[in-house]
């Protein structure tokens, strides 16, 4: 239970970050390490170099974007969840990043755990990476070449796998604000409280536009499209497009049961949301 | 293979304290093996227990989940860092004792710096507030019920 040895660089600026990532492909960052320090632990992952960012100033800032005509949050690499969840702007500009941080964990490993970090450390089963993609957000990476932005949907890959290059680094993430009228909710289910969910679900009801992401039940975050459904049919019209799988914490078919509930409910939720602006 | 070795500063319960360590070692590790502040204990070691849970600049954090060389720049205040100046009991470690908070003591100081921040952030909480407080803790002995009372008679002696 104790991590291999590991190369450390501590950089003081994001160039000298990027500079040490491109001198050995075996890297990763370190930002919170809630995940990652886990899997050195457990020696699933033993990286020949770790690159912690904590020392870069400058990453931790949470903006309201306002000058893309859009409007958004912006996330930086060391905003820790728990500042994001605490944030009153980020709240009031994208509500379902509030929503849905509150089931992160627990307000332990928020503390320290950062949301750019959950999103690229791309697990099925983590929050923040289906409410980016329902969101239709982006990722801003730094890497040799400059500075580029990832569309969500080009974002997740497969398992724990990213479109993010190893010689590059996640400098923030855009959550594009709620529209006027449109509402959002967010539920899961786990076993335990601040474990893992089994399944949980995510809404985004806008005029006509209703779409459902989906944690633990892909192997990447998954969002469907149910415009035009009626409301008694969500579950299996959602189902109709989903796959659940089994595993040892719960088989495909109890997976498929609590896609049904979770649909029909976060739909509810997040109409009623878009009724009441709360 | 010789591994390097980092030159490290901690500042602990208000000490500043000088160590050379490997990166890969935990928080938890340095605090207990080269500080000798085995007040800290080390449960799951995967982030999951919160036997391990120290303050960082005043917030609850799994010491197994940062590396020492991680934690320069930071306050750090462990279980020892909790009693009175004079070294009598703490407010929440005296609700712990009159409460019953703890059979065998292996979760206890991870409790007790948990609830230390969560009645510094919400000095009057209510009951489920008391149990959300608590919720990222595992205890195997008390079944919970006086750690819950414990924090509201913590609150009462804050």
């Amino acid at each position: 239970m104790k991590p291999a040895p590991f190369d450390y660089r501590r950089p003081a600026t994001l160039a000298e970050a990027v500079a040490a990532l491109a001198g050995e492909p075996n890297a990763k960052v370190l930002a919170g390490g809630q995940s990652l320090v886990p899997l050195l632990s457990m020696r699933l992952a033993a990286p020949a170099m770790l690159v912690d960012i904590n020392g870069i100033p400058g990453l931790d800032a949470i903006e309201v974007v306002t000058d893309d005509g859009v409007g958004g949050v912006r996330v930086g690499a060391l905003a820790r969840h728990a500042a994001v969840l605490a944030s009153p702007e980020v709240r009031r500009v994208q509500p379902l990043v509030s929503l849905a941080l509150a089931n992160v964990a627990h307000a332990t490993i928020r503390n320290r755990g950062t949301t750019v970090g959950s999103i690229v450390h791309a697990d099925a089963a983590a929050e923040m990476p289906v409410v980016l993609s329902l969101l239709a957000g982006s990722l801003d990476v730094e890497g040799p070449g400059g500075r580029r932005t990832i569309p969500a949907s080009e974002l997740y890959l497969g398992p724990l796998e990213s479109s993010v290059g190893h010689d590059e680094i996640a400098v923030s993430a855009y959550f594009p604000a709620l529209a006027p009228g449109a509402g959002v909710a967010f539920e899961e289910i786990a076993r335990r409280h601040g474990d893992y969910a089994l399944v949980g679900a995510a809404a985004l009801v806008d005029g006509d536009s209703v779409r459902v992401g989906y944690l633990s039940v892909s192997d990447v975050p998954t969002v469907v499209d149910l415009s035009g459904v009626a409301d008694d049919d969500l579950g299996e019209a959602a189902l109709a497009q989903l796959d659940p799988a089994a595993d040892i914490h719960a088989s495909a078919a109890y997976r498929a049961q609590l896609v049904r509930v979770l649909t029909g409910r976060v739909v509810r939720s997040a109409r009623a949301f878009a009724e009441e602006g709360t | 293979m010789t591994e390097e070795l980092h030159d490290v500063r901690l500042t602990v319960n208000g000490h500043t304290h000088e160590i050379r360590v490997p990166a890969r070692r935990l928080l938890s590790d340095a605090l207990r093996h080269d500080l000798r502040l085995t007040g800290t204990h080390v449960g799951c070691e995967h982030g999951v227990c919160g036997a391990c849970t120290v303050l960082v600049d005043g917030a609850p954090t799994r010491a197994c989940l940062m590396f020492a060389v991680s934690a320069v720049d930071t306050e750090i205040t462990t279980v020892e860092g909790l009693t009175n100046p004079d070294g009598s009991l703490g407010p929440v470690q005296q609700a712990f004792k009159e409460c019953h908070g703890l059979q065998c003591g292996f979760c206890t100081p991870g409790f007790l710096t948990t609830i230390t921040a969560g009645l510094r952030d919400n000095p009057t909480p209510t009951h489920e507030e008391a149990r959300d407080m608590i919720a990222g803790n595992l205890c195997r002995c008390t079944g919970y019920q006086n750690i819950v009372k414990a924090v509201e008679r913590a609150a009462e002696l804050s």
